[in-house]
């Protein structure tokens, strides 16, 4: 009894140490995406793209020897849920970073958590107020609203199209946008005249854009995600309303396109660059990124990739560049990612600073024309 | 104010009420026949609208094909759920009958996540989407179709509930489930008819919505509840008084959005549908002790 205890623990013993020695420990990270809920559309291509991206490093020998393994929970977009599982990822999966969550609303929730436990994260939501103040372990991949509001605002400045009403959904989004919007008009020059919001599972807006007509814009913002900036397309066009319709880059794929049909021809909006990849001129700092990107993402899942995967492809990659500069923990992958520079991803070129945790510049977005079902670029 | 901004506001209005008083009208009917306040109803237009999308691109049915298809199918998933949750329910008290269809609810919308994804779907408009003039307002092809539509449907209500047999007997339990069944009607047929029909008519209702509201497997949530608001305020009537109440609502919320502040919207119409609980639980029309068909 004695011996085939001691035989037992000699072979565990063994068996521990021999793991070492075959191969450095895989480094863990976690996944918070919004895979099912309202926020579906964000959450399953970044959980897709974060699988494929972390699939195929280790498929090539992990990253220094070091495999990656990816922990995926899903949020269903609840906050609550995103804490509990943040909590989760760091103190049972002993995680050393963290990708997500995909919403702002999740994300500002789990700072804390981060923050306390000390582990990097690395968000996929949009919000501004993410990485303004700087916080020391929260980076973001997703563009600031603040670059998309830049660049349509720019563009009305030179058309000299400066009376402008804006329609803000009435979520998370919507309400950072309207924000933006509001603050940054006046930096441009362009005057808001009316200020409307539409709610998330509203199907018809003629009511607040038949007020917006009244009040004679030169330009109409919506701000939104699908399904209401269709209908908000389908609604401009049975008003007859002949300023031209601006959207969000929260529409910027072809579900829009395909949702609003005729009445998307002529929409212009910012969009990462990810939708006009191919049309882009060879030398863009992006391209190649860009393209491997689609291209795999067609291959694995028979699907356009998005620039919402691409959020969680940037934040592999950024971790795994992290890993390649010799980080394994999450303080040395945290110093690593804040002396990111030039990191030419979907979302932009990525560069961080102890100031700077979002790490991208105007050049982010393109301002893209629907003309006849596809994309064009705005010149 | 310009005028035909005023006019606008109702028209558009006048239209969202429309939908409203369609999907109002299959509440009442399952809550007259039954006492039960059927929360799955909104899945039956939200059923409507994604089996005419699958008949039209997968099956490649024409569109005048794909309408009865899908209402078929709709009305046999409604007799399913009678069937399977309403039917073998031991102790049917209101409560017990409210949970289930609740449960139900999310069930069928589960299940539709699983087969149609969770992607917003546009049908194409019946005839067209120009847009038609009337005064300085605007209103689409569509418009006319479900208010013509709705208009069928309350027709065919009033004659079923007063000129035919079944009809009838559906009214008797109304009044009084026990008495009903003393005197030989088989209540539980007439439950079941009430399922069918009000199943039928969800999915009509969503069908001929889809094209300007779009479709997902959870249109059925909003689209319900603001259903269930006019049945409230129409007291549950399955006549003109639902109907009524679905444009009222509709109008009051698009003046609303448009006068007062489009942020107020939905705030509007719950607010009006507490009001009535409180002062008006017999409806807006409804004399205190009235019938109910």
């Amino acid at each position: 009894m004695n011996v085939t205890v001691k035989h037992f623990v000699i072979a565990v013993i063994t068996l521990l140490f021999s793991t070492n020695v075959f191969a450095a420990a895989p480094i863990k990270i976690g996944g918070l995406f919004a895979v099912t809920g309202p926020a579906a559309f964000l959450g399953e291509p970044e959980r897709n793209s974060a699988k494929m991206v972390v699939d195929e490093i280790n498929k090539a020998g992990g990253v220094k020897g070091h495999k990656l393994e990816l922990i995926i929970y899903d949020t269903s977009g609840d906050a609550t849920k995103a804490v509990q599982l943040a909590t989760k990822l760091i103190k049972d999966d002993k995680v050393v970073a963290i990708i997500g969550p995909s919403t702002t609303g999740e994300t500002m929730a789990v700072i804390p958590v981060a923050e306390k436990e000390q582990v990097p994260l690395i968000s996929c939501s949009a919000g501004s107020k993410i990485s303004d103040p700087v916080k020391k372990w929260i980076f973001k991949t997703a563009q600031n609203d603040s670059l998309a509001v830049g660049r349509i605002f720019e563009y009305l400045q030179k058309a000299k199209q400066t009376n402008v009403s804006i329609l803000t959904v009435s979520d998370g989004f919507g309400a950072s946008g309207r924000e933006q919007l509001k603050s940054q008009a006046s930096k441009y020059g362009i005057t808001i005249v009316s200020d409307d919001t539409y709610g998330p599972k509203d199907t018809d807006m003629t009511a607040q854009l038949t007020k917006i007509r009244g009040s004679h814009p030169q330009a109409i913002i919506c701000w939104g995600t699908n399904p209401g900036p269709a209908v908000i397309a389908k609604n401009v066009r049975q008003l007859g309303i002949k300023s031209p319709l601006f959207m969000s880059h929260g529409v910027s794929s072809k579900k829009f396109i395909e949702l609003a049909g005729d009445a998307a021809e002529g929409i212009k909006l910012p969009s990462g660059k990810v939708v006009v990849a191919d049309m882009l001129p060879g030398t863009d700092k992006q391209k190649k990124s860009l393209m491997s990107f689609v291209k795999d993402y067609q291959k694995h899942y028979k699907a356009e990739g998005d620039h919402f995967g691409g959020h969680a492809w940037d934040a592999v990659m950024l971790i795994k560049s992290a890993v390649e500069n010799g980080a394994d923990s999450a303080a040395s992958i945290r110093d690593q990612l804040e002396k990111t520079k030039g990191f030419a991803g979907i979302g932009g070129s990525f560069t961080y600073s102890a100031l700077d945790h979002a790490g991208l510049g105007k050049d982010a977005f393109v301002l893209v024309e629907i003309k006849n079902k596809d994309w064009a670029i705005v010149k | 104010m310009e005028f035909n901004q005023i006019l606008q506001y109702t028209l558009s209005g006048l239209s969202t009420g429309a939908i409203y008083a369609l999907i109002g009208i299959g509440f009442s009917i399952i809550y007259n026949a039954t006492g039960i306040i059927n929360f799955a109803q909104g899945e039956f237009v939200m059923l409507g609208g994604l089996l005419t999308l699958s008949s039209l691109q997968l099956l490649k049915l024409p569109l005048w094909a794909a309408i009865p298809v899908s209402v078929a199918i709709s009305t046999v998933v409604g007799v399913i759920f009678e069937r399977l949750a309403i039917r073998p329910l031991r102790q049917p008290t209101p409560i017990n009958l409210v949970i289930i269809t609740i449960g139900g609810s999310i069930l069928i919308r589960g299940l539709a996540m699983l087969v149609w994804g969770k992607d917003t779907h546009a049908i194409p408009p019946f005839s067209g989407d120009t847009p038609i003039a009337i005064g300085g307002a605007t209103i689409l092809p569509q418009h006319l179709w479900i208010l013509a539509i709705t208009l069928v449907i309350i027709v065919f209500n009033k004659f079923y509930f007063y000129h035919t047999i079944s009809g009838k007997a559906m009214r008797a339990c109304a009044y009084n489930r026990r008495a009903a069944g003393l005197v030989g009607i088989d209540v539980k047929r007439m439950v079941l008819f009430s399922f069918i029909i009000s199943a039928a008519m969800g999915a009509v209702a969503g069908i001929i919505v889809a094209p300007l509201t779009m479709t997902a497997y959870d249109v059925g949530v909003m689209l319900g509840l603001k259903g269930f608001c006019a049945a409230i305020i129409g007291g549950m009537s399955s006549g003109i008084s639902t109907v009524i109440g679905g444009l009222l609502l509709g109008v009051l919320e698009s003046l609303g959005a448009g006068l007062i502040s489009s942020g107020y919207k939905d705030a509007i119409s719950f607010i009006i549908l507490l009001l009535i609980l409180f002062i008006r639980p017999q409806g807006l029309f409804g004399k205190a002790d009235s019938e109910r068909v």
